[in-house]
């Protein structure tokens, strides 16, 4: 509701507002950014993309005639010879994570590689694009018939490491701009209209003298800013790429090489004029992300990050299979309980880290704020078998309280101690006093260490979100997959059947 | 048809069922419409399965099935010996610890003599977890295959989610899944689309992974209705279970519903309770506006409804006799828990208006359709999950939700409305993509709320 009335606001001021007073995620030093465009009316079909790690020499691939499959692979390992060697810089022969696949799982989390690549595009669909290309390219058979070179099914791989990442909520792997933008600051415009790019960096950064609606309409034209990917803006697929497509395949068949020549330099500079707004655009918005600072749980996710890279790189180096091409019950079970686990795990860092998130909860009465007006914090509890330490504090708030006595809940800034609700008094004038009781995180003795119990004036906040370790749910094994999901599946082999698609 | 034909058609309906138990390769499944006798059913297979000898586990969906279910088996067959197996920190509620044949552990070493034991899916869920080297069951050779037992019955098997049962799944040889196809589907919080499609989506229900992987299972419905009368059954039946149907076990004149006192004028309020006492069905319907989610007129007159129904004193007239309706017995069901926490505030704050009714309307049982799922009351309040809407979402079309909500009544049920809604409807669409081996499910959420609407309409009250 907070987000919705940020909108509002934005959409009367003119500007976007910023909705989240840090930045829930990691950024690289260095990225690897990738800016895509694909050929209208085929799947996944690569026209051009736009690559690196350095902001002023982005690399331009170019297939020259998309529909051709042969050519598609050629511009794969291309691509590959940029991508893979960003992505192995990490896995550096003298860091830790080098003899992980001798000493098994438990050595592979205390050791993960020093870092691991991060991989910027625009949108979700460029995300999607690149799921694509890697289920196309991860089963390719390098020998016998339709070979391609080594690095294109390492490539698919890889790809479809990010594309499974990014499914992951609390990964910063792979991440979308315009998502990630979103997530941070509320323009005036639609959802649907937040996810282009250049209209939503308009109302956030406009230039000078400039309000960000009329930056936003300005960025909408497509011939100033062209969309960014990978579906091309059709005016353009129409009048400028269309004709060179056709002049190129005219002269490769009348066999004119100069002609056909001119058409691919002609088709290298148009692509080139489609990609490199965005590429500005994606390098500003990393800009205007590093201008915030990063929330107090992000480094803490970038090590799962870093400890899923190792293992990954770890089973390509030992020869693992490619990730199959669909799961099982018993992995869909799995995956499902993880990607779960992992968005309640983010939900909850994310409140604890940032006030403009918790205030939502404090919307929906799943959290307060208020004020300690009274604290008693060497009260002990001797009605069990041995005197315990229970300090009480009530809090005054104006936020509107739905929990009831008995409630157990925990403060963001002394995550190790539970309160649990006493009572809830309401004292009119809309505040309302909570009776908390407070246990643990204060030591083993009868008197608390200063600091660990919030004293009268404190500002709190108390919620019902707990960060709370639950055991992972237990399945049973691919082999022992019950009758009611059709029993065990058959070995799973890579084939290269297994790259064909129904569509291809 | 009178009750004693429909009496004669359910048990003819559950002896095929328990015959087919009998000779089950694999299982069996039961789909229950609202208030078929799902109970009823499950313990009678469970008292059948266990007069056979055979032992028998019974998984429930939540603590709160699990002990309504414990107490109709333990009242019903005193001298079967039930287990409960619970978490450590659970409390035996009172309608369980009552009865004498019942046993509550945290350990399933506890009830090897047991032919009965009942749990929720987690519970059960847990129990691989454990192993069995603390389970005392380890020496008995089924060590390394688990403990097995020959029969499980799944409760409110449509509710669970086909992961939930693949972790089960190794517990049994054979079962008998028992729910009602037409309530909540099973949801997550994240992006599910990359199963969609597969035998073994981890999203479908159990029931739906079930009988795709094994398609010779049989399946039941029961055919009559216990809990709605004969004005609602029909509705409910065209809506939501076009195909397979179902009717209501009471005829008209068996079901009535009375008020001990006259209004003093006849207030919107007034004129809603008495259509709804009359015809089964009231709209009371609120002037179209646009609203927040926690629409504060609408709340409110959800809580007048409440208020209003017990100063009157509603009583109902049915097979099981006359009785006042007191306020455990009305429901208000709303879609969102925000929405939950403001009817309840709202009928704290009526309380102190009419002191005369005292504590009991904070009584009136306040909830989402989801924690109403398999509940039964007199009179229904159902604030409508479209109210005040801008835009229609998949979510608010779900026809498993207003299904739960317009099923769980034995005589009278008010919807709570802004006007508009035939209108909100017909400018969204329903816009689902539709999957590749996903069966489409009809009706779709959309098409239900069509048909409801347009029954409800013949009911109309405006507020003022």
């Amino acid at each position: 509701m907070l987000t919705a009335l940020a909108r509002a606001a934005a959409a009367t001021g003119g500007r976007a507002l910023p909705i989240k007073t840090v930045r829930h995620v990691h950024l690289a030093a260095r990225p690897l950014v990738l800016v895509a465009a694909q050929l209208a009316g085929e799947a996944c079909a690569p026209l051009a993309v736009l690559v690196g790690e350095d902001r002023d020499k982005p690399r331009l691939l170019v297939v020259h005639e998309p529909r051709d499959r042969t050519q598609r692979f050629e511009f794969a390992a291309d691509l590959a010879a940029i991508v893979l060697p960003a992505i192995e810089r990490y896995c550096g022969d003298d860091h830790g994570g080098d003899d992980v696949g001798d000493v098994g799982g438990s050595a592979d989390r205390s050791q993960p590689y020093p870092d691991a690549p991060q991989l910027l595009v625009p949108n979700q669909p460029t995300a999607s694009f690149l799921r694509l290309l890697g289920r196309s390219t991860r089963f390719r058979g390098t020998e016998g018939e339709h070979a391609v070179h080594p690095s294109v099914p390492l490539l698919g791989r890889w790809l479809t490491y990010f594309s499974e990442r990014g499914e992951v909520s609390p990964s910063s792997q792979l991440l979308p701009m315009t998502s990630v933008l979103a997530d941070h600051w509320a323009t005036g415009q639609s959802a649907t209209e937040d996810a282009n790019l250049s209209t939503l960096l308009a109302w956030i950064s406009p230039p000078d003298g400039m309000t960000g609606r009329d930056a936003a309409r300005a960025a909408e034209d497509p011939v100033r800013c062209p969309p960014a990917g990978p579906v091309t803006d059709p005016t353009f697929d129409n009048e400028v790429l269309e004709p060179i497509l056709r002049a190129a395949h005219e002269a490769a068949l009348t066999g004119d090489t100069a002609r056909r020549r001119r058409a691919l330099a002609d088709l290298e500079r148009a692509l080139r004029g489609q990609l490199e707004p965005t590429w500005a655009l994606m390098w500003q918005a990393v800009d205007l992300l590093n201008g915030l600072s990063p929330a107090a749980h992000v480094e803490q996710r970038w090590l799962s990050d870093r400890r899923s890279f190792t293992n990954q790189a770890a089973w390509i180096r030992d020869g693992g299979a490619p990730q199959a091409r669909r799961d099982s019950a018993v992995a869909a079970a799995r995956r499902l309980a993880r990607l779960e686990r992992e968005q309640q795990r983010l939900a909850v860092e994310r409140a604890y880290d940032d006030p403009l998130v918790m205030a939502e909860y404090r919307m929906t009465g799943e959290a307060f704020a208020g004020d300690v007006v009274e604290s008693d914090p060497a009260r002990v509890d001797t009605t069990g078998k041995r005197p315990v330490l229970r300090p009480q504090i009530t809090v005054a708030t104006t936020d509107e309280v739905l929990f009831e006595p008995g409630a157990v809940l925990k403060s963001p800034l002394r995550p190790a101690q539970q309160a649990t609700v006493k009572d809830v008094v309401l004292t009119g004038r809309g505040t309302t006093q909570v009776v908390l009781e407070l246990k643990g995180g204060m030591g083993r003795s009868l008197t608390p260490p200063p600091g660990s119990v919030p004293a009268v004036g404190d500002n709190v906040t108390y919620t019902s979100l707990k960060d709370d370790y639950q055991p992972a749910p237990k399945f049973p094994e691919i082999q022992d997959t019950p009758w009611t999901h059709g029993g065990p599946p058959p070995q799973d082999v890579p084939t290269d059947e297994d790259a064909r698609e129904d569509w291809s | 048809m009178t009750i004693a034909d429909a009496a004669a058609s359910a048990r003819a309906v559950t002896e095929a069922i328990l015959g087919d138990l009998a000779k089950a390769e694999r299982g069996v499944v039961v789909d229950s419409p609202p208030g078929a006798g799902k109970s009823t059913l499950v313990v009678a297979a469970a008292a059948s399965l266990a007069e056979r000898g055979e032992r028998v586990i019974v998984v429930g969906q939540t603590n709160e099935q699990v002990d309504d279910l414990i107490d109709r088996l333990a009242s019903e067959h005193g001298v079967l010996r039930i287990g409960r197996l619970s978490a450590q920190d659970y409390i035996p509620a009172d309608r369980v610890a009552v009865h004498q044949n019942v046993t509550v552990s945290s350990t399933i070493a506890d009830f090897s003599e047991h032919p009965l034991v009942i749990a929720t899916a987690a519970k059960w869920a847990m129990l691989s977890n454990t192993g069995l080297s603390n389970t005392g069951l380890s020496n008995t050779g089924l060590a390394d295959h688990g403990t097995r037992w020959p029969w499980a019955i799944v409760d409110e098997a449509y509710q669970m989610r086909s992961d939930a049962l693949l972790r089960i799944a190794h517990l049994f040889d054979k079962a008998l899944f028992v729910g009602d196809p037409g309530q909540l589907d099973p949801f997550s919080t994240v992006e599910t689309e990359r199963w969609l499609g597969l035998n073994w989506d981890p999203m479908s229900s159990a029931v739906a992974v079930l009988l795709v992987n094994n398609p010779d299972i049989p399946v039941h419905t029961l055919p009559v209705s216990w809990r709605l009368p004969a004005t609602a059954a029909p509705v409910v039946s065209s809506a939501f279970y076009p195909f397979s149907g179902f009717t209501a076990a009471t005829e008209l004149k068996d079901r009535g519903m009375t008020w001990n006192t006259r209004p003093f004028g006849m207030t919107s309020v007034d004129l809603a309770l008495q259509t709804a006492a009359d015809s089964g069905w009231a709209l009371f319907e609120l002037p179209h506006r646009h609203a927040l989610r926690t629409d504060s007129e609408a709340v409110d007159a959800c809580a007048e409804l409440a208020a209003r129904a017990l100063l009157r004193g509603a009583v109902t007239t049915s097979e099981r006799g006359q009785h006042g309706v007191t306020a455990t017995r009305i429901a208000i069901g709303v879609a969102h828990r925000d929405q939950a926490a403001a009817v309840r505030r709202a009928l704290r704050a009526r309380a102190l208006a009419y002191p005369v009714l005292g504590s009991s309307l904070t009584s009136v049982v306040a909830d989402t359709a989801n924690r109403l799922q398999g509940r039964e009351f007199d009179l229904m309040i159902m604030l409508h999950p479209l109210s005040g809407r801008r835009d229609a979402t998949a979510f608010h079309l779900e026809a498993g939700r207003l299904c739960v909500l317009a099923s769980r009544h034995r005589h009278a049920c008010v919807v709570v409305a802004r006007a508009g809604i035939p209108e909100l409807l017909d400018a969204h669409p329903s816009a689902e993509p539709v999957h590749l081996g996903v069966p489409v499910k009809f009706p779709d959420g959309w098409e239900a709320h069509h048909s409801f609407m347009a029954h409800l309409s013949n009911f109309r009250v405006p507020s003022e």
